[in-house]
């Protein structure tokens, strides 16, 4: 109940477009059609997927203060809680080259579609912002982290999907001319984000 | 000092500037201006590091291989990030610097201001040029920042920088443009103005 409770929260309620502004530079440049916005979401939940627990591990047995106590009770006082930035935009920057690498040699078809989305993932605010929030919430155990990074995946999804959808109805509109483009996608993330909010309201 | 030094520096906070006309840093960005102290922390910090990095990497322009280039990037970036947060941490009891500050200061590092600048300039400039065009991209950053959280602390606290402004004159507060959708809208309405007075912005 409390994974649950967990993953409905990260998608709706914290999601990381609406609620944090994460990940927007790709979204707003890369939800023109339907079909390229989908490429892009699975390939963020897939390295969010991969990366959050793995800085989860770090986190919790390098980084945090006391947390190197495993390795010999004399470095219970070690804090390297300042290194975490780089850390976590390392580890984050090796996952995108491998899964890349990985996705070239096994998939090629894949490898095409999704080959220029890869590269931008390693600089989406939304990955890193992932792992610094985790740091934030303290999860209890490896299973939360793996649920909360599934979520917002999947929240970042939903909404780069819904936002390209839009977009294309939107073409055939008569928009203002200065507002044309990006300032009426501005205006229509902003009208998203309120609908959004209704989420708020449900206490899980 | 010559007109194209001047160029560089007058570009990016209008005609050219990261957030209205290149797309560029909006993630991290948004959240930071429900207050305007948190905008000015954040403006200052984005000016810091991205001047900063510029130069060293300008420094460093002849010397860095091609193809190791975003890291070495991302590592010097990171480092400058690193040292920002640690001195806001130390100045957060005296100025009480509110500590969700912190991820969006992390990032920094993913802001695609920066590591545009370094790609799109810094690589490419003598190192003066280039620290004068991380300043000034971070000033446009800034002042952009700073509007939108001119309006919306004065019309969703009644307040500028917390001295009270709107609420002695019987203003109620408006908790619309607290929620973070309204940073968009207003952002949309900037952009639109901005194309009004600039036609050849206006995308076809």
């Amino acid at each position: 109940m409390e994974y649950l409770s967990l993953f409905v929260k990260s998608i709706f309620v914290d999601n990381m477009i609406f609620a944090y502004f994460l990940g927007m530079c790709s979204y707003l440049a890369v939800s023109k059609n339907v079909k390229t916005a989908a490429g892009l979401g699975v390939a963020v939940i897939a390295v969010l997927l991969i990366t959050l627990p793995i800085n989860y591990l770090l986190n919790t047995y390098v980084l945090q203060p006391g947390a190197l106590k495993w390795l010999s009770p004399g470095m219970a006082d070690v804090d390297l809680s300042f290194l975490s930035f780089i850390v976590f935009i390392a580890v984050i920057a090796a996952i995108v080259q491998i899964v890349e690498m990985v996705v070239e040699k096994f998939s090629p078809e894949l490898y095409s579609s999704l080959g220029i989305f890869l590269p931008l993932i390693a600089v989406n605010c939304a990955i890193l912002g992932g792992s610094l929030f985790m740091q934030q919430k303290d999860f209890l155990n490896i299973g939360e982290a793996v649920v909360y990074s599934l979520g917002s995946g999947i929240g970042w999804f939903l909404a780069i999907v819904s936002l390209a959808a839009i977009r294309e109805k939107m073409a055939y509109s008569n928009v203002p001319p200065a507002l044309k483009g990006l300032g009426i996608t501005f205006i229509t993330v902003g009208l998203m984000g309120l609908a959004f909010m209704t989420f708020m309201g449900i206490s899980l | 000092m010559n007109a194209k030094l001047k160029e560089t520096i007058l570009n990016p906070i209008f005609k050219g500037n990261p957030i209205t006309v290149l797309v560029l840093g909006i993630c991290s960005s948004l959240a930071v201006t429900v207050t305007l102290k948190g905008a000015l922390v954040m403006a200052l910090s984005v000016i810091v590091v991205c001047g900063i990095s510029s130069l060293i990497l300008s420094l460093l322009r002849n010397t860095i291989p091609g193809r190791v280039r975003i890291i070495v990037q991302l590592v010097v970036v990171a480092m400058m990030v690193i040292l920002v947060d640690q001195i806001l941490k130390s100045f957060e009891a005296t100025y009480a610097i509110d500590k969700q500050l912190s991820v969006y200061i992390g990032l920094i590092i993913t802001n695609c201001i920066v590591m545009g600048r370094i790609e799109a300039f810094a690589l490419g400039n003598k190192p003066w040029p280039s620290f004068l065009d991380g300043v000034a991209n971070g000033a446009g950053y800034g002042l952009i920042l700073l509007i939108v959280a001119f309006f919306r602390e004065l019309l969703g606290s009644g307040t500028l920088f917390g001295i009270d402004i709107l609420n002695r004159f019987g203003y109620e507060p408006n908790n619309l443009v607290i929620l973070p959708p309204f940073a968009l809208i207003l952002l949309g309405c900037i952009v639109w103005v901005q194309r009004s007075i600039q036609k050849d912005l206006q995308e076809k």
